[in-house]
């Protein structure tokens, strides 16, 4: 017995001695592996799994900080100029489109709209560009797929993609592209893009229809079909050009052009998916992406983290050159001109809860991060001309600030059908405008987002054709021009409003009763309660009754479908910088009720729809220019939208951290960011020190406790009754 | 025993029926078919050809209950409650409506449940007994009072206290362990520690003030006194009578637990971010996933009808005179 416990005590202080030696190489509190200490590896977060890694269905910011390091399509954003500008990526060049009457005559760039039959997209893809390893294109030494053929009891042992022993890569073709665009077409792929793409890509609507026979098919007799199946508008000329067809024009595809809906897809993968017994596995395309990006999804384990890892086969590229002129100071063009990527690994841990990931941001385990609101006052002060900065604390650990505005932005919604606050009478506008006034979104940006916003002025954001900046960008029915800076509109003015709409101190004049608006709310938690204590407060200015009708975000997007609600806040997230992809929300023929479109007010001019076609598919010029001038003056009078504001991204990073650099159309910015590593581990040792003190201290209060207490048990067992 | 064993699978047969049935009534009136299409499929230019095709992808094109079109046996069978309830009886999950296979995800994720609820379930009893047993020694003193009324402040302390206080004194302060996260095989003890703290500590409060009155009601009883009156110590009284004799209802309290061990816990797994079912289940839910949704609640219920068979058994072991029949 005596031995036992000698040995057990042995083996305890053995195990202990263990630990504290690999504690001596990092901090006590570090979350990885020691061996990783130094090595080149990004750290972040994600609160989120993505949903989709399949690129015919991905459509999620969140999902593209992945899969745009994994795919490469076409096209891309140059890092640094601005406004934003596309440059090829996988393709050789950014394509131009080649315009086209009904016979087959070229025309000119600036032919009109409606002589236009059909444009023509020439791309040509840069040669030499391979695909990452994978399972897929393993063959066998007879020049057979070696994973095409799986069965049942080929799978045993095989829970991941890494499972398989082999891999492969084939070079990378316009075939791979073309047939990546037919996946769009296909119902199965479930692609939110399909609907918009038939209206443009010759060809599309026919072939989604001729497959949607094919829904309850076998899934491997599927992807046959889709092979032999020939999509008209898409045409490959040879292995390493691809020409696409559009109807008609529409110059916005070019931006499509650089998001992963067109990123090439081998039809090796997706044969190699289909077969009987790896979706159960779940192994699928939605999981495992196939691509020939800089780097490769070589970990996918969801509940705890994702890491991508550098793809051998990758055909390189260069740290850009070129940039504003302020960047030529800031040292963003240091590594003008190297080969990327700079980073042989990216670790993206699970991390649900805002406190434990801004901690763990601030102990050096992750290179960079958002603010959240409570951790907002302890990273940023507000300096005296109103500019965010970093608090001492920061300052003092050399985190660097990064700003930009997104491409976004949030609105106020009257719902246009509705027989009160909607509609094009003069009384439903002046009231509209009068509400505009009083809803003070400078307000509502301080106390709801940390000053992270700036107040829209139209539904156009900085940085997108057509936004104008200054006194000429204001929207004049509701603010004015003092002293160098929009202010805006006095309360009174909005009490004059209501009293020429019919409604003196917000009483119907006819029936002699308060008007009573309804506010469409999804409310899930206490600061929600704020957030619409607040609105309604707004309203009561003009002496409305603000009825507020939470509900659950299912039932909130019915009645929006619906046509139901009064007033609600939606917004919108750029899918392209282009002035199209904003004023559309506003277009009539895109109305949410009748169309099933994102124009959610059901908004409908046909002023308004008629400038918009004109302006659509125009070049950026003064005439564009002037053209959105009139749609912005147009919907600013009828105000069907409270313009809300365009939200700002705040992001911190560690000094070991250079290259970061505000870019909010380009998801693919991992590959030019760089690491010192040695920085970074020294930072941790002085920043994550154990204190012991506490150890000694429990243990001391636990002898304190326990040696009294023993004594007085020893004690009264040995006292006797008298 | 077999046939009272037999008979209360039988029962349990109704029991899971009943269950799934009202998670399929809760789940569906908030949501619809519909809805579960939107959110999976996105918030941007989702059409209704997508929806009505990611529903027949699924089964969810079918009537949620009862279908008037199919008519005789299948007007109940061709229905989303049949189709999707049937195959759980055997404890066939299938897919996820994101298209995971639920089975291998519940074999997975269960480790990590298990790495954290298991050392907290046999730590916190042996400190909760052994600190019952000592108030129970210094009853009616200033040691019983002053334990109880700690024990009151840690019973009315919220379970996410801890959960932050813990996060911010020995992961973010003091830097002795990683504040959140975890790893696989046995690089996880060092994400394990600062989880099993808290949960041993937040348990504490509640399990101490419960075997402290289990105790105290053993304590007066006859054989105490016979025990007493043999001249045995207070430290034998307690240890080998009044907690032997208190095992009963120990054990209702311990063994009903046990399988439910499994299912992890909703708040400490999301902070932590351990990986395990208890996130797994408030993922799906936030989801709007169905399958998992359903998968888990029945699986809950199943291992509660089996916690509640092994207490009965157990009360067999620990208790001659109890017999099963």
């Amino acid at each position: 017995m005596r031995d036992w416990i000698e040995r057990s005590w042995i083996a305890i202080l053995g195990l202990l001695a263990l630990a504290l030696t690999g504690c001596n190489e990092s901090a006590w509190n570090d979350p990885y592996p020691a061996a990783d200490a130094e090595a080149n590896i990004y750290y972040s977060s994600f609160a989120e799994r993505p949903k989709h890694l399949d690129p015919a269905r991905s459509y999620s910011s969140d999902e593209y900080a992945f899969l745009a390091q994994i795919y490469e399509p076409p096209l891309q954003y140059h890092f640094l100029l601005r406004p934003y500008r596309l440059v090829p990526l996988s393709a050789a060049e950014v394509p131009e489109p080649r315009y086209f009457d009904a016979k087959g005559n070229p025309l000119p760039e600036d032919a009109p709209v409606d002589a236009i039959d059909h444009s023509d997209y020439l791309i040509r893809i840069q040669p030499g560009i391979r695909f990452q390893p994978h399972p897929a294109f393993a063959r066998t030494d007879d020049g057979r797929y070696r994973y095409h053929d799986l069965r049942p009891s080929d799978l045993s042992g095989i829970n991941r993609l890494a499972d398989f022993e082999a891999t492969g890569t084939r070079e990378l073709t316009a075939e791979d592209f073309a047939y990546q665009i037919k996946r769009l077409a296909a119902p199965w792929s479930h692609s939110p893009i399909a609907g918009l793409m038939r209206e443009h890509i010759r060809g599309f609507g026919e072939l989604a229809d001729q497959l949607a026979g094919l829904e309850s098919a076998d899934e491997l007799e599927r992807v046959a079909a889709l092979r032999q199946a020939n999509l008209s508008g898409v045409e490959v000329l040879d292995s390493q050009t691809l020409r696409i067809r559009l109807e008609g024009k529409y110059p916005q595809f070019q931006y499509w052009l650089a998001m992963p809906f067109f990123a090439p897809m081998p039809w090796e993968a997706d044969v190699f998916y289909a077969q009987p017994g790896l979706a159960e596995r779940n192994i699928t395309l939605d999981w495992y992406p196939v691509g020939t990006g800089p780097y490769m999804l070589s970990e996918n384990d969801p509940n705890r983290r994702l890491v991508l890892e550098r793809n051998p086969n990758f055909h390189g590229e260069s740290y850009p050159s070129e940039g504003m002129p302020e960047d030529q100071d800031s040292g963003i063009l240091a590594d003008a001109g190297q080969p990327i990527p700079f980073i042989d690994r990216a670790i993206y841990s699970l991390e649900k809860e805002d406190i434990p990931r801004w901690t763990k941001f601030l102990q050096g385990y992750y290179d960079s991060s958002g603010i959240s609101s409570d951790a907002f006052d302890q990273a940023i002060q507000i300096d005296a001309s109103g500019e965010p900065m970093l608090t001492e604390v920061m300052r003092e650990r050399g985190i660097s600030l990064l700003t930009s505005v997104e491409p976004s932005i949030y609105y106020m919604g009257f719902n246009m059908l509705d027989p009160v606050i909607g509609g094009d009478s003069e009384r439903a506008r002046l009231l509209r405008r009068a509400i505009s006034i009083a809803v003070d979104f400078e307000e509502f940006i301080s106390i709801f987002a940390n000053g992270r916003g700036l107040v829209a002025q139209s539904p156009l954001p900085p940085g997108i054709f057509g936004h104008r900046e200054g006194e000429a960008g204001i929207n004049p029915f509701v603010y004015e021009w003092r002293n160098g800076r929009p202010e805006r509109r006095s309360l009174d003015e909005a009490r004059v409003l209501m009293e020429q709409a019919g409604y003196p101190n917000g009483v119907d004049r006819e029936t002699g009763r308060t008007l009573s608006l309804n506010y469409e709310a999804v409310a899930t938690g206490p600061d929600d309660r704020a957030r619409l204590n607040w609105i309604r407060k707004q309203f009561a200015k003009l002496g409305i009754e603000l009825v507020i009708r939470s509900t659950d975000y299912n039932r909130f997007q019915e009645k929006i479908r619906n046509g139901t609600g009064q007033v609600f806040m939606w917004g919108w997230n750029a899918d392209y910088p282009d002035p199209e992809n904003f004023l559309f929300l506003l277009y009539g023929p895109n109305g949410k009720v009748e169309h099933q479109g994102e124009n959610a007010a059901n908004y409908a001019n046909p002023e308004f729809d008629r400038l918009f076609d004109a302006m659509k598919y125009m070049e950026d010029g003064p005439e564009r220019q002037a053209l959105i001038d009139q749609l912005v003056e147009i919907a600013r009078r009828d105000a069907p939208w409270l313009w809300g504001f365009h939200p700002k991204s705040f992001s911190l990073h560690h000094r070991w951290l250079l290259n970061a650099h505000p870019n909010q159309m380009a998801n693919n910015t991992l590959k030019y960011r760089r690491l010192d590593p040695a920085q970074r581990q020294a930072a941790r040792r002085d920043w994550n020190p154990p204190i012991l003190w506490p150890l000694w201290v429990v243990g001391g209060v636990l002898v304190l406790l326990v040696l009294p207490a023993w004594w007085m048990v020893r004690r009264r067992e040995r006292s006797t009754a008298l | 025993m077999t046939a009272y064993i037999v008979r209360r699978l039988l029962y349990a047969i109704p029991i899971l029926i009943g269950v799934n049935l009202l998670t399929f009534m809760l789940f569906f009136v908030v949501n619809s078919p519909d809805d579960m299409a939107r959110m999976h499929l996105g918030q941007k230019r989702v059409t209704e050809e997508s929806i009505q095709s990611w529903k027949a992808e699924r089964g969810y094109d079918r009537p949620l209950l009862y279908n008037a079109e199919a008519g005789g046996l299948a007007s109940l069978t061709d229905t989303i409650l049949f189709q999707k309830s049937v195959k759980l009886f055997v404890f066939q999950f299938g897919s996820s409506d994101a298209g995971r296979d639920i089975g291998y995800d519940i074999s997975q994720r269960m480790w990590p449940s298990l790495a954290i609820a298991v050392p907290v379930l046999l730590i916190g009893l042996a400190f909760n007994i052994s600190y019952a047993l000592f108030i129970v020694f210094f009853r009616a003193t200033y040691v019983d009072i002053g334990s109880v009324v700690l024990l009151v402040a840690m019973m009315s302390i919220s379970g996410l206290f801890y959960i932050i206080g813990g996060q911010f004194l020995i992961g973010k302060l003091w830097h002795l362990v990683p504040i959140s996260g975890y790893d696989q095989g046995l690089n996880a003890w060092k994400f394990l520690i600062l989880p099993v703290i808290v949960g041993v500590v937040g348990g504490i409060g509640a399990g101490t003030r419960w075997y402290r009155t289990l105790f105290l009601e053993e304590i007066g009883r006859d054989y105490v006194r016979t025990a007493r009156a043999k001249g045995l110590s207070e430290r034998v009284v307690l240890f080998r009578h009044v907690l032997r004799n208190a095992l009963i209802p120990i054990l209702t309290g311990v063994v009903v637990v046990l399988p439910l061990l499994f299912m992890g816990s909703l708040i400490t797994e999301s902070f932590f971010g351990i990986p395990g079912l208890g996130s797994y289940t408030i993922d799906a839910i936030s989801n709007q996933d169905f399958a998992i949704v359903r998968a888990m609640v029945f699986l809950g219920a199943v291992l509660y009808i089996i916690g509640l068979i092994l207490t009965d058994i157990s009360y067999t072991l620990v208790d001659p005179r109890v017999r099963l029949e």
